[in-house]
């Protein structure tokens, strides 16, 4: 059983979020970078089903040099091994090709992504390389549980779940509350610096979008405070001056 | 040059954020070339309910009356609209952001050699290539991006335009389509949905509660004001964490992104996770014991009090102005 992880490298989810050169690049001056919240999700649920049925875990990031520290933490967490593709990720159809490629090449049973990268929330990459393989993919999965070749799963809907069935090989786009993050042991930790961390150059070049510049939302002006001893004046500044009542 | 536009359906109705989606295309068109929108629905719906797309800007609905595609599966959801899209020889394809959605657009998005841009927040511009503006960071930010391919798919955050109701009648075409058996290959065995609420992500207003309700057992108070305001009730992560309330309910940067004109948080703090979820709300009411809870730094309307006071006399103050 051999599982690929897609992991992404991205701002702390309690960064202050700004930009410099003319609003064409995120600022990281002071900012963490961390595995995105749902891919350290997939991450945590690949190493349960690890233990639980001897797979291999391999973990892959689309980015440049900078992300290794993230990969080699996913290493520390109980992945096998490592592979990243040197490249700066364009957009998600150009990230989609390279999972793709990647893929083809290994075989993988089951491909397990996060819900959505905390950067972009495309949302999308897992359904890009599920067409692009032709086969299934599910999210956001909640839970997934594997028995023989068979995938039972619960999906997110809006107001409730759903539950499935699909056969392997699948791509899955994970969320909460499928596993719990795992931390990594000081053991994790030293066997991470040796396992194998493989760098590959893209295997194609294709893009579909380009960003020209970032902004920042308009800032808030103060609140407005009312007393409690008045919540009726709440109810006629929503009405007569928000107009939302 | 139509531009389609794909609507979700739930239990035969269609979703409140679909008929925006269509409000948006109407405005696209308009914006463009005058085209037609033309919609695609899937399952078993109304014709009654098909001609309604019709008040949101739709001239023609193609129905793809196959039960097997009440059910959301992805593939044949995908597998469907693509087809519909080449029959009416669209080049861009409009549906709203949505668990489905997402999952759709992003296999259509190859299938159809398209790009596509995800979260539109507003119309894009097209005088001088294609530009579309999107939220990013989680709402923290936005991306003006350029689309150079000729095909594409927007994704549209709620509120992106407003809802359109003038619109005449939509005239129904009924098609059948061949879909292959492989995109049947994930079958859904049970859905567990809450039936008759307001679902979150459509809804105009919200009513969240954090820790500092206490309990579950105090979450009538969140109901009785969220019933009075016909608003859809969220919660913090913790408190969907320890099941006070189902995790669906969960706002924030690891749950819900809502988008309501009216978001009243009762008893959350505001970290930063959560806020990430609401920050697109227009309007925010914090009611926090707290005058230096961070929520209120967020906030346009405050109460600092006890929300097992405030709630109550709230909930009262709604009704006596209606
Ligand atoms: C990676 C990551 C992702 C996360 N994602 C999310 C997310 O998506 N959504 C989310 O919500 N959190 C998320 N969190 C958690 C987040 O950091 C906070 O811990 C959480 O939002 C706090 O929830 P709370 O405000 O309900 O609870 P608390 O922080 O405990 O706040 C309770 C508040 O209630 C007030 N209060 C107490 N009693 C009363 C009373 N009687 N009347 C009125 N007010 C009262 C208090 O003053 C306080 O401000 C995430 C954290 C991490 C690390
Ligand atoms: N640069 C990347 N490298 C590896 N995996 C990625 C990358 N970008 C996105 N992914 C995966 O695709 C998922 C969905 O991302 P997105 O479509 O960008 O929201 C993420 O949660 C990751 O699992």
């Amino acid at each position: 059983m051999k599982i690929l992880i897609c992991i992404t490298h991205v701002p702390d989810t309690t960064s202050k979020i700004q930009f410099t050169d003319n609003n064409t690049k995120l600022d990281k001056n002071g900012v963490q970078f961390i595995i995105g919240p749902y891919d350290d999700y997939a991450l945590a649920r690949a190493v349960e089903l690890k233990e639980q049925l001897n797979a291999t875990l391999t973990v892959l990031n689309v980015g440049e040099a900078e992300t290794e520290p993230t990969l080699r933490k996913a290493l520390a967490i109980g992945a096998d091994d490592a592979i990243r593709v040197n490249a700066f990720p364009k957009d998600s159809q150009f990230v989609a090709e390279q999972i793709a490629a990647i893929a083809k090449q290994n075989n993988y049973d089951l491909i397990m992504m996060g819900r959505e990268s905390i950067d972009f929330n495309g949302g999308m990459v897992h359904g890009m390389v599920g067409e692009l393989l032709g086969i299934p993919s599910i999210s956001p999965v909640m839970k997934l549980e594997i028995e023989g070749d068979k995938v039972k799963m619960a999906r997110e809907i809006e107001g409730g779940k759903e539950y499935l069935e699909a056969k392997l090989p699948l791509v899955a786009g994970c969320q909460e509350p499928i596993a719990e993050w795992k931390i990594p042991n000081m053991r994790g930790i030293m066997s991470a610096r040796t396992k194998p961390l493989t760098v590959v150059e893209p295997a194609s070049q294709n893009v579909a979008t380009e960003v020209i510049n970032f902004q920042l939302p308009p800032a808030k002006g103060t609140v407005k405070l009312v007393d409690k001893d008045n919540v009726a004046e709440l109810v006629r500044l929503l009405k007569n001056e928000a107009k939302v009542l | 040059m139509s531009i389609l536009v794909y609507i979700e359906q739930a239990e035969g109705s269609i979703k409140k954020t679909s008929l925006e989606a269509v409000s948006f295309a109407r405005a696209l068109a308009d914006k463009t070339n005058g085209g037609e929108v033309v919609a695609v629905a899937l399952g078993t719906v109304s014709e009654a309910e098909l001609s309604h797309v019709g008040a949101a800007g739709a001239s023609k609905v193609f129905h793809v009356e196959d039960s097997k595609l009440d059910a959301g599966v992805i593939q044949a959801h995908a597998e469907a609209v693509a087809q519909v899209y080449q029959k009416v020889g669209s080049k861009t394809l409009v549906m709203a952001k949505s668990s489905l959605g997402d999952a759709v657009a992003a296999r259509l998005a190859i299938k159809l050699d398209a790009a596509l841009v995800s979260n539109v927040v507003e119309l894009p511009e097209t005088d001088n290539g294609y530009t579309v503006k999107r939220s990013i960071y989680t709402g923290k930010a936005f991306a003006q991006t350029s689309v150079t391919k000729e095909h594409k798919i927007l994704a549209i955050r709620k509120n992106a335009v407003d809802l359109k109701t003038d619109g005449a009648k939509a005239s129904v075409e009924k098609v059948s389509l061949q879909i292959p058996d492989t995109n049947f290959a994930t079958k859904i065995t049970s859905t567990d949905k809450a039936t008759g609420e307001i679902l979150l992500p459509e809804a105009d207003i919200v009513v969240s509660g954090g820790r500092g309700m206490k309990g579950p057992e105090n979450w009538g108070m969140i109901e009785d004001l969220a019933k009075e305001l016909g608003a859809a009730t969220g919660c913090s992560k913790p408190v969907s964490d320890i099941g006070w309330r189902p995790h669906h309910e969960h706002v924030g940067q690891t749950g819900v992104k809502v988008a309501p004109t009216l978001y009243i948080a009762v008893g959350i703090s505001g970290a930063i996770q959560h806020l990430a979820g609401v920050n697109s709300s227009k309007f925010i009411v914090v009611i926090n014991k707290d005058p230096e809870a961070p929520f209120f730094k967020a906030a346009d309307y405050g109460i600092v009090g006890d929300a097992f006071e405030v709630l109550p006399k709230l909930t009262e103050a709604v009704k006596a102005i209606k």
